[in-house]
């Protein structure tokens, strides 16, 4: 390599005999007990978007459980932005750091996820090996082990579940619109009071993929990679659609909300009234939490929206694969899932097949009264499957070039 | 052991900053063999031109810089200019220090929340003078053009221009100055603007460069208020260094060298327009005009300063009253109910982050203090001038942050340095030193020398009387200067995130992961926590010379 020959490079090589630790073999994860055994004493370093109080709290619930059972300390890295972790890791990769990373497990999925397996900086396979993995009963809900259509292939092990819900002010709108055109429609009469989050944003372009399944005559390409079919005819449908809406967006479409949670904040101000969210009980939570008037109200669009499973992974270089191991495997026990999906605790959905679990455990789901903000039970059924992570960013692209500059 | 002082505190800033740069600057041209980039290639650059939009995020940046240090500038100068020392002027420089410790994304927050179409004001005058039931849905924070950004902007920088002033106006005697003109007829605003300003401006020209390079770069207050089709260069390259496709990374890094070209030329553009306006105000400067102006200069002096401080500190008030509210929606002036739920559920994660953020202030602070006083009582020892290699001390000021702290990541790792809080505290010396350095040094050499010579004469030692004499004469400005170190410390979020790994939190960090929540209920509690903190090392430096009885008024700047 041409960068031997820079002299920093030769110090370099002396101080890092010094201050690296010795290299850990990679524990096999098929050996559970000697995983567990060699948990103990670790501290796991989780990268988790830190945005969410709620969030924050659960997992720092788990850090609790996992101190007290397994004599694993977690330690909870909040991020503003997942990206974030995977850049560490790559920098971390780019220094010819294999073995003593600074992140241990990342909360992930999508792109980020096709991202880092691209670039090989996951460790695995690991997911199907651990104990409570049965759990989620694969075979007949593949969704636990796809992700945006790519198979995981056990280098990610699923934490919950989230899907596309809209929410309204029933104060204020009576009828929400149900479909695309019927949006378009609402937004004319209502000008100003929808908007979408700014693309690359996630949420933001998971509205592109609703908006795109909704409208192209074409929507097998989509489970396809983007290479693989006209981009243009198949998203022609699309970019007309958003030509003629973004006009009677919130500020005329100059603008565009930062994020998903930017979209609440407006709602809570009075000035959108109409938005949506990827976390199903986000409005009802947003109620509990004064941001939101106590007239809104969730629901999901006719035809079903995009739903997606969130996992979690451990980085090539993790020096603390076998706690972050435990951690993924106590993340997916019934009693760590059933807090998570507790409207009290967080309010994120379970991905255990609820209805396999014994009798005592399924009771751990059963909840009390739903708050009248949250969405029916049963609304949550007709879930559409992610588009693959291609065109996420070859809409992303085809977007800022469109409508990035007014 | 002083002598080495200077080439300590240079190799310190110059070597971290020097590597972040080349570590930037190979990706930026192909090479990255962890992506699989091992030649010299110019694809980064032509991936980076292709950018829909680039040309305005670059003009905007370079804007905004220019724009909003000229707009603090004039407004600091003019209020220089015209005020007199009334109760009214004390009271406003009074305001001002505590204002400087505000964190840049907590006045951004409560600017938009004032100024926004649902925001405090529109809500003071709605329904009742607009008729309004629903905000309007105007364009005001995040304009194309960068306005609101540039106006969230002056309102941190003419405290810290106004501080800087300050601290470099009694050398210059201006009340000699100005007694001379007023003498010869001239009015007191416009004498002070012929006889004083064309000595003071030398004094705070690098304090107004450092604005303009924090101005073209900055990332937190452009993300709240800036332009977002398409946002500043800042905002755009932070994007695509966290972009999940990594091998946007190139391209990030060739982002980041276009950053220091744009905060480069800014500079650049600046520098040319002092000599431009040099010539223009030669004939103006000696042409006699006495009255000229005095009124309207004295009016704007007066007004704008006080406008900005009072905008600030609404902006504040409106965090505080978040922080405390329950539903509150537009047109509430207030909100439906108060609740404590907000600081409550904040309170049991404060500890650490708290714990943290003092450490690393202090220390980082602490170190950088030792340095500088090493730095200048070598100066003063040797009777050297200041040298022309002390301009690298403002080279982590003059180059923007996120052009080197990516490849400062890098650097650390290829050393073998694993995140921890000592690289954190390494990292925030970078930028409290020379904040330090800029508010002590005028100070420290202005000193006068009789008072060290009295104690020579009378057989104390050099260093006893650097310790006995020297120290607690200028105990009030380095106090001064060690609670500007603590604000810039306490604000610093990028080093601390990205050399610490996130495993060192402070509350500025745990404050921007919670801002990207956008609850503003608790953006409010973690802002104002944010702000408490250097509030508190203000309130000690004012305080504390009082109360050891070391205060001396002609000293205390």
């Amino acid at each position: 390599m041409p960068i031997k020959h820079l002299p920093l490079r030769l110090t370099l090589a002396t101080a890092m005999l010094a201050l690296a630790s010795p290299t850990l073999a990679n524990p096999a994860p098929d050996d559970w007990q000697s995983v567990l055994a060699e948990a103990e004493g670790q501290t796991v370093y989780w990268n988790a978007w830190g945005g969410d109080t709620r969030t924050n709290r659960y997992i720092d619930w788990v850090a609790k459980q996992m101190q007290a059972q397994y004599d694993v300390e977690v330690a909870h890295v909040k991020l503003d932005d997942t990206g974030s972790a995977v850049a560490r890791v790559l920098a971390e990769k780019q220094a010819d750091n294999n073995d003593d990373g600074s992140i241990d497990l990342i909360w992930i999925n999508g792109e980020n996820f096709a991202a880092m397996r691209e670039s090989d900086l996951l460790f695995g396979p690991f997911a199907e090996s651990l104990p409570h993995f049965a759990l989620t009963n694969a075979t007949d809900n593949p969704e636990v082990v796809t992700d945006f259509t790519l198979p995981t292939e056990g280098y990610e092990s699923p934490w919950g579940k989230a899907q596309i819900t809209f929410y309204y002010d029933s104060a204020q709108t009576e009828t929400p619109p149900q479909d695309m055109q019927a949006l378009l429609a609402w937004a004319k009469d209502n000008p100003g009071q929808f908007s979408y989050p700014r693309i690359p944003d996630f949420t933001g372009s998971t509205f592109l993929k609703q908006a795109l399944i909704e409208l192209t005559d074409q929507e097998k390409a989509l489970y396809q990679p983007v290479s693989e079919s006209d981009f243009e005819t198949v998203t022609e449908p699309l970019w007309a659609y958003l030509d003629a809406l973004h006009p009677h967006l919130w500020r005329s479409g100059r603008a565009f909300p930062d994020s998903g949670p930017n979209l609440r904040t407006l709602m809570s101000d009075g000035e959108l009234s109409l938005a949506f969210s990827f976390y199903p009980t986000d409005a009802a939570v947003a109620v509990m939490e004064y941001e939101l008037p106590e007239s809104v109200r969730s629901y999901v669009l006719e035809g079903g929206t995009l739903g997606n499973v969130h996992f979690v992974a451990i980085p090539y270089n993790s020096p603390h694969k076998a706690g972050a191991m435990v951690l993924a495997n106590f993340l997916l026990s019934p009693e760590a899932q059933a807090q998570k999906q507790s409207l009290a605790m967080w309010g994120d959905r379970s991905v255990l097949d609820i209805e396999q679990l014994d009798a005592e455990n399924q009771a751990l789901f059963e909840q009390g009264d739903r708050h009248p903000s949250e969405l029916p039970a049963d609304a949550l059924s007709n879930t559409l499957p992610e588009p693959h992570p291609s065109w996420m960013t070859a809409l992303q692209d085809a977007w800022l070039e469109r409508y990035g500059v007014n | 052991m002083l002598r080495l002082a200077p080439a300590l505190i240079i190799a310190l800033l110059v070597f971290p900053v020097g590597a972040g740069l080349i570590m930037v600057l190979l990706p930026a041209f192909g090479y990255l063999p962890a992506l699989g980039g091992y030649g010299a290639s110019l694809a980064p650059w032509q991936m980076l031109f292709a950018q829909p939009g680039l040309g305005r995020s670059m003009a905007v940046s370079f804007a905004s810089g220019l724009i909003s240090a000229a707009v603090a500038l004039v407004i600091v100068v003019l209020f220089l200019a015209a005020s007199r020392g009334t109760w009214l002027d004390r009271g406003i420089r009074r305001l001002v220090s505590p204002l400087l410790a505000i964190p840049h994304a907590a006045i951004a927050f409560g600017f938009a929340f004032l100024i926004a179409p649902s925001g405090l004001v529109a809500r003071l005058i709605s329904p009742s003078l607009t008729g309004w039931e629903r905000p309007l849905d105007a364009l005001i924070i995040n304009d194309p053009w960068g306005l609101s950004l540039m106006a969230g902007l002056v309102l941190k920088e003419v405290p810290f221009l106004l501080l800087m002033s300050l601290a470099a106006l009694p050398q210059l005697a201006p009340e000699k100055r100005l007694m001379l003109a007023r003498s010869l007829g001239y009015s007191p605003t416009i004498g002070w603007l012929k006889t004083v300003l064309p000595s003071l401006y030398p004094l705070i020209r690098l304090p107004v460069y450092a604005v303009i390079a924090y101005a073209t770069s900055v990332v937190d207050m452009a993300l709240i208020l800036g332009p977002k089709l398409p946002p500043t260069l800042s905002v755009s390259l932070l994007s695509w260094f966290n972009d999940p496709d990594v091998s946007h990374r190139f391209m990030a890094s060739a982002a980041a060298v276009l950053q220091l070209g744009v905060t480069v030329a800014a500079l650049l553009c600046w520098w040319l327009l002092e000599q431009l306006i040099r010539r223009l105000t030669r004939y103006w400067l000696t042409n006699g005009s006495r009255q000229r102006g005095e009124i309207i200069l004295r009016l704007v002096g007066r007004s704008a300063l006080l406008l900005s401080s009072i905008t600030a500190l609404a902006a504040l008030v409106g965090l505080g009253l978040f922080s405390l509210a329950g539903f509150w929606r537009f047109p509430e002036v207030l909100p439906q109910m108060l609740t404590l739920d907000h600081w409550q559920r904040s309170g049991p994660m404060l500890s650490t982050p708290l714990i943290n953020t003092a450490l690393i202030g202090l220390i980082s602070t602490a170190l950088a203090t030792a340095l500088v006083l090493a730095t200048l009582e070598n100066e003063h020892r040797q009777h050297i001038q200041p040298k022309r290699a002390l301009w690298l001390l403002y080279l982590p000021l003059l180059v923007p942050q996120i052009a080197f702290l990516f490849g400062l990541v890098v650097a650390a790792e290829s050393l073998g340095i694993r995140p921890q809080l000592g690289l954190v505290i390494a990292g925030h010396l970078l930028f409290v030193l020379p904040y330090v350095y800029l508010s002590l040094a005028e100070t420290y050499r202005r000193l006068d020398p009789r008072w060290l010579e009295v104690a020579r004469s009378l057989g104390v030692s050099r260093s006893a009387a650097f310790w006995r004499v020297r120290l607690p004469l200028l105990l009030a400005p380095l106090l001064t200067a060690f609670a500007v170190g603590l604000a810039v410390s306490i604000g610093q979020y990028l080093p601390t995130q990205l050399l610490g790994a996130g495993r060192v939190t402070t509350v500025t960090t745990e404050a921007v992961a919670l801002a990207s929540g956008n609850n503003r209920r608790l953006i409010g509690v973690w802002a104002l926590v944010q702000a408490s903190l250097p509030l508190i090392g203000f309130m000690l430096a004012l305080g504390l010379p009082r109360l050891l009885g070391t205060h001396r008024r002609d000293l205390a700047t």
